[in-house]
Order: C-alpha cells, then sequence, then structure tokens
C-alpha cells in the first residue's frame, strides 16, 4: 500500500525526524511505501498533493497540530503521539493496513464517519490551536488566540481601508475632509424625512468627486469592522466546541457589538456559547433525535441561551455601567483638568470600543457639539485628550512587536505593522487582538499609556475640533508638535510595560499562521 | 564547525538522575563555547523535558533544546553503562543525546540535527556507538553518518 504521513513534536528538532526515520523503516519492512513530511524546524517540505491523493492511508504521529490538515481530508486516518513512531513505527502501519481495509470493507460507514466529523478535522476545514491536554490557564489563551488569529484580517483590511478614507479625505476635501467623510455618506437611505446632506453612495456614487472615493474606502472599513466583535467571538466559541460552537459565537458576539459591549463583552459570549454549544453537544439523547442534534436542537438552544443571557444577564448591569460613569465624568468637569485627561485616558484604553471607551468618547464628542455654540476651550480640550489617549494602544503595541519580536506570536506580528498606520488614524481597535490575546498584560499596559498622554495633552493645553481623524487631522489641532510629543511619550510607556510584563510570563501562544522558525522550545 | 568534538564525549556518565547528568553534559557544551550561560540553557531544556520526558525505547534518553544560549548545533554524547531513568517505559537509557540548536539557527545547521535524530533510529549507528572504545571513534562514528554521509 501507499501512506503519507505527517511528523511534528514541540521542539521541531529531534522526535520529528526519528519519528519519521521509525515510520518509514516500518513501512519498508512491511513492504509499503510511505512518504513522510517532517513539520520540524529544518525547513518544511510539503507532500504533492498527486502523492496525497494515491495515498491509501495517512498517518499523523504529532506532537503539536498539523499543518494544513484539510490536505489529507477523506482518507482513512491514523493518528498517534508522536512517541508511538518512535517506539512502535511497525504497530503504527499494521493499524493504517487495518484502516485501509475497514474503509474499503465498508465504504458507506466510512463515507458516513468521514461526513460527521467536526469542521476542525476535516477537509480545507477551519484549525483551532487547541491542545487538550494543556493547562487551564494556557487552554484559556490558546480559545482567546484562536479568536484573535482570525480577527486579525478584519481588523487589517477594516483598519487600513478607514485610514486610507481619512487620508483620501484630506486631499480631496482639506482641513475638514476627515469629519465630513465619516458623517454625509451612508450606503442606504437617505431616510424618510429626507435630511438632504445625507449622500447615499450606492445610487449617487460620482467618480469624479474625491471625497466619494474617500468615502467608499471609509465606508467598506466600517463594514469589515463591524465583523471584530462577532469574528473574535464565534472563533473563540469554535476553539471550545469545535463547529457547534460558532453560531452561538457569532450571534452573541454580533449582539455584544450592537449593545455596545465592546470586545471584552465578545470574549464573554464567546467563552458562553462554546461552553452552551460543548454541553448540549454532549447531552445522551435517544438515537430518533441524534440525527436532528447537529442541525436544529444545538444550534437553536445554543443560540437561544448565549443571545438572551446577553441580553437579560449583562444587558442592563452595562446601560448602568456606562450611563453611571458618564454622570460621574460630567460631575468631574470642574475638577483639575490634567486628572481629568489622565481619567478619559484610561478609560480609552480599558476596553478600545467597549463601553467604557464609548462613554469617554461620547463625552468628548457631545461637549465638541457644545464648544460649536459657546466659547468651550475645555470642550476642545477634552478632545484633543480623548483623541491622543485612543492613538497610543495600537502605536505603542506596533512598537513593542517591532522592538522586542520573540514576544509576540507571528500573527501578532503581523497585525503589529498594521497597527502603526491604525494607531496613528485614531482606529484604537488596531490594538485588539493583542488585548484579547492577552488581556491581563496589555490593558493595563494600554491604560498606563494612555493616562500618561491624556495628562500631557491636557498639560500642554491642546485643543481639537475634529472627532475623529488622528494626524490626518493635524491641521485642526493645535501646537500639533506638542501633540504628537504627548502621544510618543504615551507610546513608549506602553510599549515599555507591555514589554516588561510579557517579559516577565509565559510566551506567546502559537497559532497556525507561524512558521517553522517560530516553533517553541 | 563540528557538530560533535571529543571534549563533548563523556563515556562514563555517573550522575544520579537525569537532571544531573544533563548538567555534566552541558558543562561540556559550555566548556567548549557552544553554550554561554549554562544555566540558562539548562532551564530551556528542563523546559523541553518537563513537557515530556524525552526518554525512547531502547535505552537513549535525548535531552534537548532550541535556546539563545547556544551558538551553534551541537552534540553533547554521553555513555552511562549503569542506567539513568529517563521516563521512558522500558527502563533507564544508557545512551544519552544532547541536543544543543541555536534559537534563529540557518536551514542547514538545523537539516544536520534531523539528519542525526534519523540515524538514531538506526540499530547499528546506536550499536556502534554503544561499543567505540573512546571519545575518538565516537567523533568518527558521528561525523561518518551524520555530516558527512
Amino acid at each position: 500500500m501507499k501512506f503519507v504521513g505527517v511528523t511534528s513534536c514541540p521542539t521541531g528538532i529531534a522526535h520529528t525526524y526519528m519519528a519519521a526515520e521509525g515510520l518509514e523503516q516500518a513501512a519498508r519492512a512491511a513492504g509499503h511505501e510511505i512518504e513522510v513530511e517532517t513539520q520540524g524546524s529544518a525547513g518544511l517540505e510539503p507532500i504533492s498533493p498527486e502523492t496525497i491523493a494515491a495515498a491509501d492511508a495517512v498517518i499523523f504521529a504529532v506532537g503539536v497540530p498539523v499543518r494544513d490538515r484539510g490536505r489529507f481530508a477523506g482518507k482513512p486516518l491514523v493518528e498517534a503521539d508522536v512517541k508511538k513512531a518512535i517506539s512502535d513505527g511497525p504497530g503504527l502501519i499494521a493499524q493504517a493496513v487495518a484502516a485501509v481495509e475497514e474503509a474499503q470493507a465498508n465504504p458507506e460507514a466510512f463515507a458516513e464517519s468521514q461526513a460527521a466529523k467536526p469542521a476542525g478535522s476535516r477537509g480545507g476545514g477551519l484549525v483551532s490551536k487547541v491542545d487538550s491536554s494543556a493547562p487551564v490557564g494556557t487552554r484559556i489563551r490558546q480559545w482567546l488566540m484562536t479568536g484573535v488569529s482570525y480577527m486579525i484580517p478584519f481588523v487589517a483590511a477594516g483598519g487600513i481601508l478607514i485610514a486610507l478614507g481619512f487620508m483620501v479625505a484630506q486631499l480631496a476635501g482639506g482641513k475638514e475632509g476627515a469629519i465630513v467623510v465619516t458623517k454625509l455618506y451612508a450606503l442606504t437611505g437617505p431616510p424618510d424625512p429626507n435630511p438632504t446632506h445625507i449622500i447615499n453612495i450606492v445610487t449617487d456614487f460620482n467618480p469624479a468627486d474625491g471625497m466619494h472615493w474617500a468615502a467608499l474606502l471609509f465606508l467598506v472599513g466600517a463594514a469589515s469592522f463591524s465583523f471584530l466583535v462577532p469574528i473574535l467571538s464565534g472563533f473563540i466559541a469554535f476553539a471550545i466546541a469545535d463547529r457547534p460552537g460558532l453560531a452561538p459565537g457569532i450571534v452573541g458576539g454580533f449582539i455584544a457589538s450592537t449593545i455596545g459591549a465592546g470586545f471584552l463583552g465578545g470574549i464573554a459570549t464567546g467563552l458562553i456559547g462554546g461552553f452552551v454549544a460543548l454541553w448540549i453537544s454532549r447531552w445522551k439523547v435517544p438515537k430518533g433525535v441524534r440525527g436532528v442534534m447537529p442541525v436544529v436542537v444545538i444550534p437553536l438552544l445554543s443560540v437561544l441561551i448565549t443571545g438572551a443571557a446577553l441580553i437579560l444577564i449583562l444587558g442592563r448591569p452595562l446601560k448602568a455601567l456606562t450611563d453611571g460613569l458618564a454622570s460621574w465624568l460630567h460631575g468631574l468637569s470642574g475638577a483639575n483638568l490634567i486628572v481629568l485627561g489622565i481619567i478619559l485616558g484610561l478609560m480609552m484604553a480599558f476596553d478600545m470600543g467597549g463601553p467604557v471607551n464609548k462613554t469617554a468618547y461620547t463625552f468628548a464628542t457631545t461637549g465638541l457639539a457644545a464648544a460649536a455654540t459657546a466659547t468651550g476651550s475645555t470642550n476642545l480640550k477634552v478632545m484633543a485628550a480623548v483623541m491622543a489617549a485612543g492613538m497610543t494602544p495600537p502605536l505603542g503595541l506596533a512598537l513593542a512587536t517591532t522592538v522586542r519580536r520573540r514576544l509576540f506570536s507571528e500573527a501578532e506580528r503581523e497585525n503589529g505593522q498594521a497597527a502603526w498606520l491604525l494607531g496613528a488614524s485614531f482606529i484604537t481597535e488596531g490594538a485588539i487582538p493583542f488585548a484579547a490575546a492577552d488581556p491581563l498584560r496589555v490593558i493595563p499596559s494600554c491604560m498606563l499609556g494612555s493616562a500618561f498622554t491624556g495628562g500631557l495633552v491636557m498639560a500642554f493645553g491642546n485643543t481639537l475640533r475634529a472627532p475623529h481623524g488622528g494626524i490626518w487631522v493635524t491641521p485642526l489641532i493645535s501646537s500639533p508638535l506638542l501633540y504628537l510629543l504627548a502621544i510618543a511619550i504615551g507610546m513608549v510607556i506602553t510599549a515599555a510595560a507591555v514589554i516588561a510584563l510579557k517579559a516577565a510570563g509565559p510566551g506567546p501562544v502559537k497559532t497556525e499562521l507561524d512558521t517553522a522558525e517560530a516553533v517553541t522550545v | 564547525m563540528s557538530l560533535i568534538t571529543e571534549n563533548l564525549v563523556v563515556l562514563n556518565l555517573d550522575s544520579p538522575d537525569r537532571h544531573a547528568a544533563t548538567r555534566v553534559l552541558a558543562q561540556a557544551l559550555a566548556d567548549e563555547g557552544r553554550v554561554t550561560d549554562l544555566d540558562g540553557f539548562l532551564a530551556d531544556v528542563r523546559k523541553r523535558e518537563e513537557q515530556m520526558p524525552t526518554g525512547l525505547p531502547g535505552g537513549i534518553g535525548i535531552p534537548h533544546a532550541r535556546s539563545a544560549h547556544v551558538t551553534e548545533p551541537t552534540l553533547a554524547f554521553g555513555r552511562a553503562p549503569q542506567g539513568i531513568d529517563w521516563g521512558a517505559e522500558d527502563g533507564p537509557a544508557t545512551l544519552i543525546f544532547l541536543i544543543a540548536a541555536p534559537e534563529g539557527g540557518g536551514d542547514d545547521h538545523l537539516k544536520i540535527l534531523a539528519a542525526l535524530a534519523r540515524r538514531l533510529m538506526r540499530t547499528e549507528f546506536r550499536e556502534s556507538l554503544m561499543n567505540a572504545p573512546d571519545a575518538t571513534t565516537v567523533v568518527d562514528v558521528v561525523t561518518r553518518e551524520v555530516v558527512n554521509p
């Protein structure tokens, strides 16, 4: 017979190759052919698709998850620990022979078993990087990292498009362009009664108008951003419960996003959805019901329970929290401005788009509206502090990934590159992938840097007349050089704090994006 | 540079347990300048060992790590006639291979270690190491089989 195999181990320098040798020797001795892909650290030479197609069965002897597992789908599979191939290669070959014979003897049962496999282990399937034997702390980080790794493309695409939108708006619309682009354009409407100033980009797109292009970039970016929390939540649940976790996770995340619970709310729904789905999928049910479990019962109940839990249990305290914070902030208006700047900084960095951040941001923008009518330079300072404090988290993390690459996973390092542009554009969400993967170390670091920046902006007395835009609205900022200095200081503080905290604890969780050279010890 | 030298061969490894044995071999690596920080390197090896002991059937122990404290891929070889428990089910290890890989090593270097790992699965290779009369023979066997096959 012809076999293909994959071997791997945590370090990727010894067991991987010994196991490959073990399988090759055993196959040769038993008169079979085998080609083994060693997923170790000495470079990867993938088995060709033709060889895989011609194989009768697949043998995985692995210590870490198989890379690109989907390539081997649809074949009889023998899966074992890497040590098994070293100690008992002939036994694994015998198992593979038996698996082939069984599949040939009963092709229908084999096809059925293939179809019943969860997404994580099936053809072209989605992968999660969860080692079920790891300690709880590690597993939680692996769940979070799975969610983060699927979320990152949405952050990168959305963030960069929005930033590009600001840039184009700056060129086409002048000083106020970056403000106008967020306000005057939409993909629907204008609603009735017709506020004529809203321009529907779908029906009224004008290629000759630069602002329309800016709005197009901005709106597509915003659409991508609206998936951050649902995708994060969905794939955290997926990491916990496999395919049944996706629906409750994504729906829960969407609701978290809608009610303004931010990415922390999304982590909560991901965990809830995952465990509810896992729990239901383990129910012992009569045979007649078993068939409808995956298509009806599990999705129905898990989505309902997750969504209802969020709305009924988390919804009200969340509203109370934001209301309380808002009135507390308004009460502080007369207090020392530097203290207010520090508090706003802490709030901006705490949940990056979640309720606390939104409260601080709304506090600033409503002040801005009031300042348009009155002479409220305090309100303009608040806006300046809030924007600066919202720029430092992604910038600080981008800096940290640049100077201390090893403390971050490959996925995080790539996200770090986009985070420069996102931070500069006041897109605080650029820091979410880092914060969601490692909240306890990243969030305090971001808060520290943002607190400094918020306080410094107040001390410098910068004012800002725009609600958004980052460096693209620099012309609207008073004493911009001092402003940029305040941001740079916060950025360095955040980077230093996150490096110090990460260097002290466990290293990054690896994802499928990690390459051979990043294999852990 | 060579994968192994005569100073990296310990033919009478007489240590009470695998951690002590690893330290003896690692000390040899440090003395040869292959490891810059002995304790840092040992901590890396131990971290790997704690994930799962590296003892294998047939009386073999392969403690190993990729470590920032390693200057180049190196093998330190120890023979323990009385045997040292290395966590394998079928008994203590008599042949100990301490494999040190640098953190950012190039592909070629790591290929040598991969070739070494494959040879460990060959009975003749193990036997010639088991029966080698002196350190020079060990170095010759490894060089012939792994470095210039």
